[in-house]
């Protein structure tokens, strides 16, 4: 749960990005040791280590012939299903259509930040935007890799994305107006995407977990790089401040919406949390996120765009007001701000980088004749 | 067209490479490339291996206890099955 006033230093501790370590620990930085620091880089270390600890575990016993009831016992175990175990055909194609989304929306991710990189303010904060939209198609290729060890290949993949076949997130169909909303997607939108992602880190499949924790971490780069660049506009010239809180008013509620549907509208999770793919609600993922962002907001100085919001003493929580989910529909459907826009963007790159494509294959096959020597 | 490479990174010296996922490349060049672009990026790793998927020829899950059953049986393999006689040192 969240402190108050805990980034009492908010324009956050440096991550110690260029420390030499071996593990993950020393190359992303680690600054949970200070008193109250990030609860859910805590989450992502924890899950880490639990990965490594049901690993370390004895092998489950298992009925060996009985492939279901071996399956069943790994996910009891919390062990992890790992690439060529037998697995029920549902949970294949499942995991293969979620974590296929979750790279679609990696990528097309990258086109509201890519926006305006080419007006960013300065210098430092071109180089750290550029840095950010890579680690986006980093993302992308985390995942697209973890989805091919289920047996589909990247043509599919990208197949499935350009035609539309397969969906990404709906966030990513909302224009960036100002370089403000470039901090409010920072904060706002891959903060919502870390409370999402958090728990994904502890997925049974072994492909995704992992990918994941890689994913989370580099999030957190993103998050605090966004509330910087709302924190340095809300302490800035009135009009900067006004700006910064124009861009919360509109990122607001299509943040919350980014948990989806409501519990009691909510499809096929039942499966998803027995098979430990999934393993908390939205509405309950949707009130940590609440949660969390109040406070964040107060240090900020920006006003969250809800009339309601107030603290629950009984439920220890923030009331607060849904978001629009006939909006939300209605964007998934296909008619949000941008939707036409970001998939013409795609399909166009995908087609300008045949030629390069091409060229290597072509390049790549002269040089093999007669062999496989380099 | 474009094949699958398999991709393991040495941390730093001292380690061994471990595996850290795959990417594709038309070919070995491009793919260290890639892979130093894609699993790199914070200084992850001081060398790299790729290795195409396709060259990796791997057991199988499904005949996992009788493949490594006849491991299971042999605990002389391990220093603790021996008795070692009280006040026996350096042993």
């Amino acid at each position: 749960m969240p402190v108050r006033g805990r980034l009492s230093d908010p324009v956050l501790h440096p991550v110690a990005y260029f420390s030499v370590g071996c593990n993950t620990r020393g190359v992303y930085g680690n600054d949970f040791d200070q008193p109250g620091a990030a609860s859910l880089l805590e989450e992502v270390d924890a899950a880490e280590r639990a990965l490594k600890a049901a690993a370390e575990g004895q092998v489950v016993a298992g009925d060996g012939d009985e492939l279901q009831a071996y399956f069943d016992a790994v996910i009891a175990a919390d062990q992890k299903i790992e690439p060529r175990d037998w697995m029920p055909e549902a949970y294949r194609k499942g995991l293969i259509r979620q974590i296929a989304q979750h790279a679609h929306s990696e990528i097309i991710g990258m086109q509201p930040e890519g926006n305006w990189i080419s007006r960013a303010p300065s210098l430092q904060r071109k180089a750290i935007l550029l840095a950010k939209v890579q680690d986006e198609a980093g993302h992308g290729l985390y995942l697209y890799a973890a989805a091919e060890t289920l047996g589909i290949n990247r043509d599919e993949l990208v197949d499935m994305l350009i035609s539309g076949k397969q969906k990404y997130s709906s966030i990513f169909n909302y224009p960036t107006l100002t370089w403000a909303d470039v901090g409010a997607i920072g904060w706002l939108v891959d903060g919502a995407a870390i409370v999402n992602q958090v728990p994904l880190c502890r997925c049974s499949y072994g492909p995704y977990a992992r990918a994941m924790i890689r994913i989370c971490k580099e999030e957190s780069f993103h998050q605090r790089q966004g509330y910087e660049i709302l924190y340095t506009l809300a302490h800035g010239t009135p009009g900067q401040k006004a700006m910064a809180q124009d861009s919360v008013d509109r990122w607001w509620y299509p943040s919350l919406a980014m948990f989806g549907p409501p519990d009691t509208e909510s499809t096929h999770s039942e499966q998803s949390m027995a098979w430990k793919i999934k393993r908390f609600s939205n509405d309950d993922l949707r009130q940590k996120f609440v949660d969390m962002c109040v406070p964040q907001a107060e240090v900020l100085d920006l006003r969250i765009p809800d009339p309601a919001l107030a603290w629950n003493e009984q439920r220890q929580a923030y009331d607060y007001t849904q978001p629009d989910y006939d909006e939300l529909f209605q964007v998934i459907r296909g008619d949000g701000p941008c939707n036409r826009q970001r998939m013409a963007h795609r399909r166009a790159a995908h087609d300008d980088g045949a030629w390069v494509r091409e060229a290597a294959a072509a390049y790549a096959t002269k040089h093999s004749v007669g062999g496989r020597h380099e | 067209m474009s094949e699958l490479w398999e991709v393991f990174i040495r941390p730093r010296r001292g380690l061994s490479h471990v595996h850290v996922g795959s990417l594709h490349a038309p070919d070995a060049q491009i793919a260290l490339r890639n892979a130093r672009d894609v699993y790199t990026r914070r200084q992850e790793g001081v060398s790299i291996w790729v290795v195409r998927a396709a060259d990796i020829t791997a057991s199988s899950p499904d005949e996992k206890d009788a493949f490594f059953d006849p491991a299971a049986d042999k605990v002389y393999r391990h220093p603790t099955f021996y008795k070692v006689p009280e006040g026996v040192a350096h042993l």
